[in-house]
């Protein structure tokens, strides 16, 4: 626990760090100068999303696998940390596009793409919660998530083909693409202070739902003992 | 028993309940009808505008009736439990879901065979020179359709809201086949009809792929 307590602290410091380096130590970018210093958490949301999603598919497939409870509960947690990412790279993506593009959306292969990645995962995070029985719930969301995870490909290439404003990939991109390295420096900082808020909040939830599983033993355990009335902790009425 | 005699006789078995009432395809049917119709309050149907935009009016048709039409599919399993006795038999548990896509398949393959004239009269869209190749985007689609469907028809059957719940979880798992599915119609519908290969091989992609979920996971689905 002290070792969560201690990095849970060192990762808020480094993401006051990263905000400071992404508004005052990245040099300023040439045509879009301020609004730019927003790429610098809505790309890094990306990442985190794309490496919480990878966490779920992995979850899923173990869990069908073995029927270990952990990895639901590893599934259910990456779910909710890559939702939290989309949804602030999603809010990011339009306070940009606005002054730069002259729209706050547009209907664009990546934009689109993750859109439907967000609508899928929130279906993921509403079936869990109508479906009772928790074996299967577990067992049904797995296989939903597999699902989902497949179609975000064939998302991709379809919107692809269709239409596409997005940007392209600045670094890694081809010809005449790269960052000055001040701004290479501050994003790097950025990607890992992120990742690291992910990282924190996916095991926070996930510890909440081991103890949420582990409650829900005991009290049918206790339910079936007779001991007590069922209608302690019960947490829907 | 072998998994396709098993798929055979259990495939007779949803049509023979179906055909009995034959109450589930005559309301998919007038709900697809009235779709249609609603959509002409969207757009001005003239012909020009009927090309540009029917494509994606009928296939936004077939997928909400679709949706709707495949919640019964495993939800009336539930009513007297039948499906604890399907689960019982000895055959694989492809097979009962294999069935049931076939079935729904056929289903919506009577809804698209009745609409789609029907659309073609009230939006004055000559299909008549490209009819095979309008089969063959409507077959790809609907295998797309109802492969999903019937899958997640197993996982909403026993949720709480589950009318709700279905559309919610198919509707943006299918936006590729949506997408695919107008654009390979679209293609068809222009002065000089040549059926878009590119979007014909999106569609052959999604189904294979679910297709192949499907059967790799379909012992989760119908276990208990």
């Amino acid at each position: 626990m002290k070792v969560r307590y201690s990095s849970t602290v060192f990762v808020a410091g480094l993401i006051f760090f990263a905000g400071y380096a992404a508004l005052f130590i990245a040099p300023d970018e040439k045509t879009m100068h301020a609004i730019q210093r927003i790429f610098y958490f809505h790309l890094p949301s990306w990442i985190a999303m794309f490496t919480a999603l990878s966490v779920v598919f992995v979850a899923n497939v173990a869990y069908l696998a073995t029927r270990k409870p952990k990895w639901d509960a590893l599934g259910v947690s990456g779910t909710e940390a890559a939702v939290v990412c989309c949804t602030i790279g999603l809010a990011t993506g339009p306070l940009w596009a606005k002054p730069v593009w002259g729209i706050w959306w547009t209907w664009d292969a990546r934009l689109t793409t993750t859109f439907i990645l967000w609508l899928l995962y929130i279906s993921y995070l509403l079936l869990r919660g109508l479906l009772d029985d928790p074996e299967r719930k577990a067992t049904f969301s797995a296989v939903f998530g597999i699902f989902a995870f497949l179609d975000a490909p064939l998302v991709y290439v379809s919107n692809r083909l269709w239409r596409t404003q997005h940007p392209q990939p600045v670094i890694g991109g081809g010809n005449g693409s790269g960052l000055d390295p001040g701004m290479g420096k501050v994003l790097l900082l950025c990607v890992i202070a992120v990742m690291g808020v992910m990282i924190i909040i996916l095991l926070d939830r996930y510890t909440l739902e081991k103890l949420r599983q582990e409650f829900e033993e005991l009290r049918l355990e206790y339910e079936t003992l007779n001991l007590e009335p069922a209608s302690i902790g019960k947490e829907r009425p | 028993m072998s998994t396709l005699r098993a798929t055979a006789i259990l495939l007779s078995k949803e049509l023979r309940l179906e055909f009995r009432t034959r109450e589930l395809l005559s309301a998919t049917i007038v709900f697809a009808l009235v779709v249609v119709v609603l959509f002409s309050f969207a757009f001005d149907p003239t012909a020009a505008e009927s090309r540009r935009y029917g494509p994606g009016l009928l296939w936004i048709s077939f997928l909400f009736a679709g949706s709707l039409m495949l919640n019964p599919s495993f939800a009336r399993e539930r009513l007297n439990d039948t499906i604890d006795a399907l689960r019982m038999a000895p055959i694989s548990p492809f097979a009962i879901l294999a069935a049931k896509m076939l079935a729904n398949f056929i289903f919506m393959s009577v809804v698209e065979v009745v609409l789609v004239p029907v659309f073609s009269v009230l939006y004055n869209v000559s299909l008549a020179g490209v009819a095979g190749r309008l089969i063959l985007v409507l077959a790809l689609g609907t295998i797309g359709l109802t492969v999903t469907g019937t899958v997640f028809s197993a996982i909403s059957s026993h949720a709480r809201l589950r009318e709700l719940l279905l559309p919610l979880l198919l509707l943006p798992i299918l936006t590729p086949l949506l997408i695919a599915a107008v654009e390979a119609t679209a293609s068809l519908l222009v002065e000089d009809p040549e059926l878009d290969r590119t979007w014909v091989a999106l569609l052959a992609g999604f189904d294979i792929v679910f297709l192949t979920a499907s059967w790799l996971l379909c012992d989760y689905l119908i276990e208990e």
